[in-house]
């Protein structure tokens, strides 16, 4: 038998996946003695018919990667930088200048009404290695602070659940619910919408795929779930 | 500061000669893996002691003193002596080594040769009783590390068992609970002496009484208590690497190889 | 520590009615705080120990950080309550030497060049001790760093062997520890077969010494079996849940 686990497996680190050479096996595992064996507590995919097995985390912290859009909160306000928390345990480094277009020399005194501690900002890393500690800039078009939204974090792996196949889950959501998703590489997310109770149940959308991401029909579930919430909330009552 | 750090890291240049030698099945200092280095042992060196011993293994020297006091028994052992074994990491010894109070390295040390010198029963504590319940002997066996060049493990557990075989405790009066402490001496009760053997793991060979850079080379290592029956009377895996249960077994069987060959560097036992 | 008391009948029946080769009723669950990154509690007989784990996190103090790999720091106490005589908080000589045992039986494990300059934390609180306690928390703490999703190479399972009436025995309770003649705590990744955790106290013959190996090796799979369950369970219970409501 080529492959040890049945899609959609939950696996446990040190479990055996598969041997070398009869599948492609991707994702969190390693090779020892021509065998592969998860790295983690996750997730085995299978796709038979391209002979490919990928094996995803169900958890763990968020590791920087150059072009990544991740959304930050100031943790601190430096000589001419901020520190900012990015779920990760490398915290992230926002200099003076990846905040301006153009060169700029502010005093220390004023950083902090650019940006404070607590401020929550959607930024892109630009540089990790793991020597030093994460660079992130927010001078591109939509980069930034924002200034107001809900905030709901997941594990940075159930990310791509959210987003879906070609966006259909984000996408879905943002129609039916008439809300913007900032989605962040780090597994943080911004909720903005004009309608409170719209976007808490939002909120309660992504607590249901980050719960539900690995079983399969997840899509339509979301789709019922919404549609069930929002004939509640029509109803005149002011859940959230 | 980094100048410490330095010293307690070992450049892979090194690890890398340290190998290639043991793929020939040689060692930097021309022993072969399952051999000891220069074993000397001089007990009495510290007079305000009960009992001492120095001992050099190779470079590592390590003095150990004992002090025996009266004091009381543990709640739950009313009709024994008290034995507690302490071990401090000086400056003195080594780069790698703070000032400070024990450290987690100096605590497992102190604990490990108190492990097998107690299963093995080593002191005989139940004649260390002065009044039953209230006044027992308690020995301090206090291990010192002078020179840091490797394997402190078996080191202070000669040093240990030599200070305890030079042990003399006074000769007491008991009479309605009151402990009169005459001039005269008498060795302190031992029922069997105890050595130990540590194998340190590099990559897939096992080394014997390891070098400082052989400990620095090394993945874990396995400490053998061996007592005069060649029975196993402790065992310590230490470091961040793990064993195939055959190295382990491998290892055991040096330990008793070499077992006798450090008995017999060691003071005899009194006679009864 | 001597054999004062019988422990252990001609048929080998122990005082708790076991045989030689039996665990005590054994209970794992992962993913019980909701803090930590990653958690377990493990009930083995009376034995009630939490583990927590925090990580990998920024290095804190820094100078402890290494530039290649991440830093586990594990710290084992017992409960003051956990014992018959209370137990002062304050860390012991035994506590300090087995925060590191511990920790050098799971090291081995994890692949800690995956998170340079990053510590992870492993709390191990005994709520309530009766024999075995260090090798129970090992078992649970390599299910909490499962749980936070930490990348390791097999679990590390455990369980210590003894010897009362001059037989082996499998995992001591807390009178075998304390009248038997001898423990010997062992730990092992199950999967790739290498040993991380090996001590003991009391006197073994060189055979028994191998003879224990021998006689841990079905109760060591036993215990991985619950170790994998319990990381398993929560996921799989959604699976079920939502299987069912289709």
């Amino acid at each position: 038998m080529p492959v040890y686990v049945e899609n959609r497996q939950i696996v446990v680190p040190g479990e055996l996946i598969a041997d070398k050479n009869r599948f492609r096996v991707e994702g969190k595992v390693y090779e020892r003695d021509g065998r592969y064996y998860s790295k983690v507590l996750g997730v085995a995919y299978i796709d038979q018919e391209n002979r490919r097995v990928n094996v995803l985390t169900l958890k763990g912290k968020y590791i920087p990667s150059p072009g990544d859009l991740v959304i930050g909160k100031v943790v601190e306000v430096g000589l001419t930088n901020w520190i900012v928390d990015i779920n990760s345990p490398y915290p992230a480094i926002l200099p003076l200048n990846e905040v301006f277009s153009k060169p700029t020399s502010i005093p220390r005194s004023e950083l902090s009404k650019i940006l404070d501690v607590g401020d929550i900002i959607a930024a892109k890393v630009i540089a990790f290695d793991y020597a030093r500690d994460p660079l992130i800039t927010i001078k591109e078009t939509r980069l930034g602070k924002i200034p107001q939204g809900i905030v709901v974090e997941i594990p940075p792996s159930k990310v791509p659940r959210i987003i879906g196949r070609k966006g259909s889950m984000v996408n879905m959501i943002k129609e039916l619910l008439g809300v913007e998703l900032i989605i962040g590489k780090n597994g943080r997310i911004v909720i903005v919408g004009k309608d409170r109770a719209k976007a808490e149940l939002a909120a309660l959308v992504i607590r249901k795929i980050e719960r539900e991401a690995h079983t399969s029909g997840l899509t339509d579930r979301v789709r019922e779930f919404i549609m069930e919430k929002l004939n509640e909330i029509g109803g005149g009552s002011n859940e959230g | 500061m980094s100048e410490s750090k330095s010293a307690g890291i070992l450049s892979l240049l090194r690890r890398e000669v340290i190998l290639a030698g043991l793929r020939k099945g040689e060692r930097e200092d021309g022993r072969s893996l399952t051999e000891f280095r220069d074993i000397e042992i001089q007990t009495g060196y510290v007079g305000k002691a009960e009992g001492s011993a120095l001992v050099k293994l190779g470079d590592t020297k390590v003095i150990a003193g004992v002090k025996v006091d009266i004091g009381t028994p543990f709640p739950d052992t009313p009709e024994m002596g008290v034995q507690i074994v302490n071990a401090e990491f000086i400056p003195v010894a080594s780069p790698v080594f703070e000032p400070g109070p024990p450290g987690e390295d100096a605590i497992e040390l102190a604990r490990v040769i108190d492990r097998g010198l107690r299963s093995a029963e080593a002191v005989d504590l139940s004649s260390l009783v002065l009044v039953p319940g209230s006044k027992v002997w308690t020995v301090f066996v206090d291990i010192y590390p002078l020179d840091h060049y490797g394997n402190l493990i078996d080191a202070s557990g000669l040093a240990t068992m030599a200070a305890l075989l030079d042990t003399k405790i006074p000769s007491v009066d008991v009479e309605n609970g009151e402990v009169r402490i005459s001039e005269e001496k008498k060795p302190l009760p031992i029922n069997t002496r105890v050595v130990y053997v540590t194998v340190a793991k590099i990559e897939d060979f096992l080394v014997v009484d390891p070098t400082f850079e052989e400990e620095l080379a090394a993945d874990a290592r396995v400490t053998y208590a061996v007592n005069e029956d060649l029975n196993i009377c402790g065992i310590q895996k230490g470091g961040s690497g793990a064993f195939r249960v055959k190295e382990l077994i491998d290892a055991r069987d040096m330990a008793l190889e070499i077992a006798p060959s450090l008995f017999e560097k060691l003071p005899p036992k009194h006679g009864a | 520590m001597k054999g004062s008391v019988q422990l252990i009948d001609e048929n080998g029946k122990r005082v708790d009615g076991r045989y030689p080769n039996e665990l005590r009723r054994l209970r794992i669950e992962a993913g019980v705080l909701k803090n930590a990154d990653g958690s377990a509690m493990i009930e083995l007989g009376n034995n009630k120990i939490i583990v927590a784990v925090y990580g990998p996190h920024e290095a804190v103090p820094k100078y402890m950080a290494e530039p290649d790999r991440a830093v586990i720091r594990c710290r084992y106490s017992m409960a003051p309550f956990s014992v018959d005589e209370r137990k002062s908080p304050s860390p012991s000589r035994r506590e300090v030497e087995l925060s590191m045992v511990i920790r050098q039986a799971l090291e081995p494990a994890v692949f800690l060049n995956e998170y340079p300059r990053t510590m992870i934390d492993v709390f191990i609180e005994v709520l309530e001790a009766d024999g075995g306690t260090r090798t129970a928390s090992i078992t649970a703490a390599a299910v909490a760093l499962a749980d936070a999703g930490i990348a390791m190479r097999d679990l590390v399972s455990a369980i210590a062997v003894g010897k009362v009436g001059g037989r082996l025995v499998v995992d001591l309770n807390g009178l075998e520890d304390q009248y038997g003649e001898g423990d010997m705590p062992i730990a092992l990744m199950p999967q790739l077969n290498y040993v991380t955790l090996f001590q003991a106290d009391g006197v073994f013959t060189p055979k028994e010494v191998e003879d224990a190996f021998r006689l841990v090796s079905e109760p060591i799979k036993k215990v991985y079996r619950e170790q994998k369950r319990a990381l398993k369970k929560k996921y799989e219970d959604v699976v079920r849940e939502v299987e069912k409501g289709e």
